[in-house]
């Protein structure tokens, strides 16, 4: 019986060990900036330069602007397909799918071909533009994750005697949804989300080939350039990547104690 | 249903209002139709039928054919190890932190830390992840550092480099790990107690419970989970660009250059290289649904 518990300790410490040492040599180089002590110069220098605060900026704004396109496409699409097209589920499901079955490069590669100056729908003409187009492909690559959260969350409500009984209250469908499955599937959406802004914050791939002055291709610019700086980005990055889980686990927490409440 | 069949009048104008109210219904995902065609579906289909064209768009399979130049093979077999070393590592190691987590008889606080933690390590790749690994194991990492100092022993000088094949296993098993975790936790909680129990009554060794009992059970999600590993290194290149720049010739970052600077000379070959990477990963994800699906049955 001993032996039992001896060896899942083993795993376990082995495994803490592998993945907290990196954290812990991130944090402790990130101090070493100014000679012969701590300092937290390394994050004076990073939060004070313009670029950092214009590219973090620039893609919060763009996760931002991902999550509403996001939400806008997915909970309508998922609430008709629940309500209305049942039959259609797996065809949906396998296009939300596809987006992790081709990598993100190669869908990127298909947007400079399909959308250059010179096509059709000349999207990477103009900043605004592609803009547009790099939120559409960061919709795309988060589209697995947040029609999945929001599918679930409407599995969990009844759908059709939710928009019966608002149909019979007199409510059109802008209602019913923003008003009625929306609010229902608040959760959900919130996890979405958080899940989602965690993706865009410090996508390289995307940004850095559409060329927009993003977060990513910035940590790659200071980690090919500087010292001590890309450490204190990479402990930024995980507080914000660690920021998002705790509060998709604060919402669901939250929905669960006010479940009895509110049934 | 039967009842409108019966009278065909009946049948014809419920079919025909079916119908209406089908296409009515059909323009409520339209949207989404019209979004997916159009960042999704013709871009990856610009780029497969380019690879099948030459440069005046006639059909040819020249470019499929020029695939097997020597720079692009080895990309593609370097791609390949990585991924695979890394989803084959990730899969062992992540399943017995997991099983260690679930079923190892530690405190009941262990597994949500371990979801939780994860959920972020999971998440936490690209370039921050190679900045991580850089300060720990690069050549003045903490680790590097400390070997040096205590034990006197510079792994440099016995041949590991992080700016390498292992040096990038060893940095994607940071979210390759997590993966499996999180994937596998609901099939390890579908092996029941009541197995175990009644395979010792009968006699059973340990080895024999996992040989007869677990593993039958556990593999098409060990195997499937396994290849959702490998298809999540292989399409990943912002973790290897920060940790190597260009040095290191996998095949994103390949295309990459292709993509930034034409570096093959040749366009349609571009989408040819597009194309194996799709060919690749969708395999990897059709047998990985089809393992999912397998395994499912067990965790009712």
């Amino acid at each position: 019986m001993k032996r039992a518990v001896i060896g899942p300790w083993i795993a376990l410490i082995l495994g803490a060990l592998y993945f907290i040492v990196p954290l812990i040599a991130t944090f402790e180089f990130s101090l070493r900036m100014r000679r012969g002590e701590y300092s937290f110069d390394a994050y004076r220098v990073v939060f004070a330069d313009a670029r950092f605060q214009a590219t973090f900026g620039y893609s919060s704004l763009l996760a931002l602007a991902t999550i509403v396109v996001g939400v806008l496409l997915v909970v309508p699409t998922a609430y008709w397909v629940n309500l209305r097209l049942p039959k259609l589920r797996p065809v949906i499901e396998f296009i939300t799918l596809l987006p992790l079955v081709i990598p993100a490069i190669v869908l990127v590669f298909g947007y400079l071909r399909l959308y250059n100056s010179s096509s059709w729908l000349p999207m990477t003409s103009h900043e605004r533009a592609t803009d547009l187009l790099l939120t559409f492909g960061y919709v795309t690559l988060a589209l697995p994750y947040m029609y999945r959260a929001v599918d679930n969350g409407l599995r969990a409500i009844d759908v059709r005697t939710l928009t019966e009984a608002a149909q019979s209250l007199g409510a059109g469908w802008a209602t019913i949804l923003f008003r009625v499955i929306l609010p229902n599937v608040r959760v959900a959406v919130l996890s979405g989300a958080f899940l989602t802004f965690a993706i865009v914050i410090g996508e390289f791939t995307l940004a850095a080939l559409l060329d927009r002055p993003a977060f990513g291709p910035y940590l790659q610019l200071i980690g090919a350039n500087r010292a001590y700086e890309p450490s204190a980005l990479a402990i930024i990055a995980f507080a914000v990547t660690w920021a998002c889980m705790g509060l998709i686990n604060l919402v669901g927490r939250g929905a669960r104690n006010a479940a009895p409440a509110a049934p | 249903m039967t009842q409108t069949v019966s009278s065909p009048a009946v049948g014809a104008r419920s079919a025909s209002f079916a119908l209406s109210r089908f296409s009515w219904a059909w323009l409520g995902v339209a949207p989404f139709l019209i979004f997916a065609l159009l960042f999704l579906i013709l871009p990856t289909g610009f780029l497969v039928v380019g690879a099948f064209q030459d440069n005046e768009g006639n059909f040819t399979l020249k470019n499929i054919a020029n695939l097997s130049q020597p720079n692009i093979v080895a990309a593609y077999w370097i791609s390949i190890k990585v991924s695979a070393e890394s989803a084959i590592l990730g899969a062992i190691v992540g399943f017995a932190i997991a099983y260690a987590a679930i079923a190892g008889g530690v405190p009941r606080w262990i597994r949500p830390t371990l979801m939780t933690f994860s959920g972020v390590a999971s998440n936490f790749a690209g370039v921050p992840l190679a900045f991580a690994f850089l300060a720990t194991l690069g050549r003045t990492g903490l680790v590097t550092a400390l070997l040096v100092t205590y034990f006197d022993f510079n792994i440099y000088h016995y041949g590991f480099n992080l700016l390498s094949f292992w040096g990038l296993v060893i940095t994607y098993l940071y979210f390759q790990i997590p993966l499996m975790i999180l994937i596998m936790a609901p099939a390890i909680d579908g092996l029941k107690h009541e197995w175990r129990e009644a395979s010792t009554i009968l006699g059973a060794t340990t080895w024999q419970y996992w040989r007869y009992v677990a593993m039958p059970v556990l593999w098409p999600s060990l195997l499937g989970t396994t290849l959702l590993l490998f298809a999540n290194a292989f399409g990943a290149i912002a973790t290897a660009y920060g940790l190597t720049g260009s040095s290191l010739n996998i095949i994103t970052i390949l295309l990459f250059a292709q993509i930034r600077g034409d570096v093959l000379h040749d366009a349609n070959l571009g989408y040819a290289l597009a194309l194996g990477m799709i060919l690749i990963t969708g395999l990897s994800n059709i047998a990985y649904i089809w393992l999912r699906a397998r395994s499912e049955r067990w965790q009712r």
